[in-house]
């Protein structure tokens, strides 16, 4: 075989490989683009039925209840809310009134069975000092809305 | 300074595996790329000072 | 005008930029000890503890510079590859083969560290959400551009082939940006941005700074050093190698 042959295999093996892992990654993004659904896209239908998928949102306050490793808490976007049931660990920064990203499928009850549950936490980093801060000037705020 | 003691920081509130692994990969990945282009660059300047010697 | 187009021509020719690049070396190598030294002395001494995830973000002062860098370095691979196409200078070809490696190990170490910073936060090392899977195709297109380019023995042949790659997969640079605007996301927004003030206290933001430049000057010196080795692996027969070689 010629080298000039040789290369040109080479390099049509490497495209090949390229286009192959390109493909599954696509494809992989394509029905992952919707990473999750909010409980107001879960009330209008746009959830998937009878299959597995995601679910995001806040943790409702007040919300969360434990029974052993199973846990029972709300999903909410602030204008609907879905009741999620989860058994086993939840991350370290699962907390009510944070971001959380569940998989798992809806029941016809309305409730979701998760089978993971993972923790969306935000952009903002801060001592606790300055976080407690903000805190209180939220709710001074709210209060003062009132 | 956020350390009471040497202990403390190396546990890392018990990210230590987290916060090691990651800054351990950087400072290896990045001591490891010098060092192979140094050994690259000597590699060449051999290859040329016995080209030199052929002549 | 003239006179400056005649400049940079003059440095664009690899018998003249070889030694300027030697001199370039020492100053951007200690520049980038010295602002790592420092960033790591913020980052891990002196930073503050982060109210909601502990000392487990300090991941953050390495995770950030490594992904900045990895879509930059690409991006600066693009310009040069334009340019080569445009120009047909030998440099541009040379410059933008002695980024890739760099820029895959940026890569490389992006999703490393997102990866140990994921599984205690979110409680999964990975997912397969629009920010992280852009990340991973950055990753596989460097892998392919210093793939295509050691598969074709002509350097010209390699590097049109690389530069054709390199300008296609640009694309991708910006979906990785804004994946977390465009798309639900596990991944959180931009601290830093151009469009808002940052999101963190300042003396975190200041070591992930201090920490980014060093990564900035780190990667000149290293692409300057790996610059040096292609032209003179790709001229050893040139009068100018010899002349310069030995210094």
């Amino acid at each position: 075989m010629k080298s000039r042959h040789k290369r040109l295999l080479l390099i049509m093996g490497g495209v090949a490989v390229l286009g192959v892992a390109a493909m599954l990654v696509l494809n992989a993004f394509r029905s992952n683009l919707v990473f999750f659904y909010t409980p107001t896209q879960i009330a209008k239908g746009e959830a998937p039925n009878n299959k597995a998928f995601r679910i995001g949102g806040l943790v409702k306050a007040g919300s969360l209840t434990r029974d052993g490793l199973t846990a029972h808490f709300i999903v909410t976007d602030t204008s609907r809310e879905t009741p999620v049931i989860y058994t086993g660990i939840l991350p370290d920064l699962f907390k009510e009134g944070r971001g959380v990203v569940a998989q798992g499928k809806l029941q016809a009850q309305g409730q979701f069975v998760a089978t993971e549950v993972l923790a969306k936490h935000d952009e903002n980093y801060m001592p606790p000092e300055a976080k407690d801060a903000v805190d209180q000037a939220q709710k001074a705020a709210r209060t003062l809305k009132q | 300074m956020q350390w009471n003691n040497w202990n403390d920081f190396l546990h890392m509130g018990g990210y230590a595996v987290y916060v090691w692994g990651s800054f351990g990969a950087c400072a290896l990945g990045m001591l490891l790329e010098p060092w192979l282009l140094k050994r690259r660059r000597h590699a060449i300047l051999a290859r040329l000072s016995g080209q030199e010697n052929v002549q | 005008m003239s006179h400056s187009l005649v400049n940079w021509f003059k440095y664009a020719s690899p018998a003249s930029f070889y030694p300027l690049a030697g001199r370039l070396i020492p100053y951007f190598a200690s520049a980038a000890a010295v602002l790592g030294a420092i960033g790591l002395w913020i980052g891990l001494l002196f930073a503050p503890t982060d109210a909601q995830q502990g000392e487990g973000y300090r991941i953050i002062f390495v995770h950030v510079p490594a992904s900045w860098m990895s879509m930059f370095v690409y991006c600066i691979m693009a310009f040069w590859s334009a340019l080569g196409l445009a120009f047909k200078t030998r440099l541009s070809g040379m410059m933008t083969a002695a980024l890739a490696p760099t820029g895959a190990l940026f890569a490389f170490l992006s999703l490393w560290t997102g990866a140990l910073w994921g599984k205690p936060m979110w409680g999964a090392w990975w997912v397969w959400d629009a920010r992280l899977t852009s990340q991973l195709i950055l990753f596989f297109l460097y892998l392919g551009f210093i793939a295509l380019q050691s598969a074709i023995d002509d350097p010209r042949r390699a590097d049109k082939a690389g530069a054709l790659l390199a300008l296609v997969g640009v694309i991708n640079v910006p979906i990785i940006y804004f994946s977390v605007q465009w798309w639900n996301t596990l991944h959180q927004g931009a601290s830093v941005s151009m469009t808002k003030a940052p999101s963190m206290a300042h003396t975190m933001l200041a070591g992930m700074l201090v920490m980014a430049l060093a990564f900035w000057a780190y990667t000149i010196a290293i692409a300057l050093m790996r610059v040096r080795c292609i032209m003179l692996e790709r001229e050893l027969s040139s009068e100018w190698v010899k002349r310069n070689a030995t210094e």
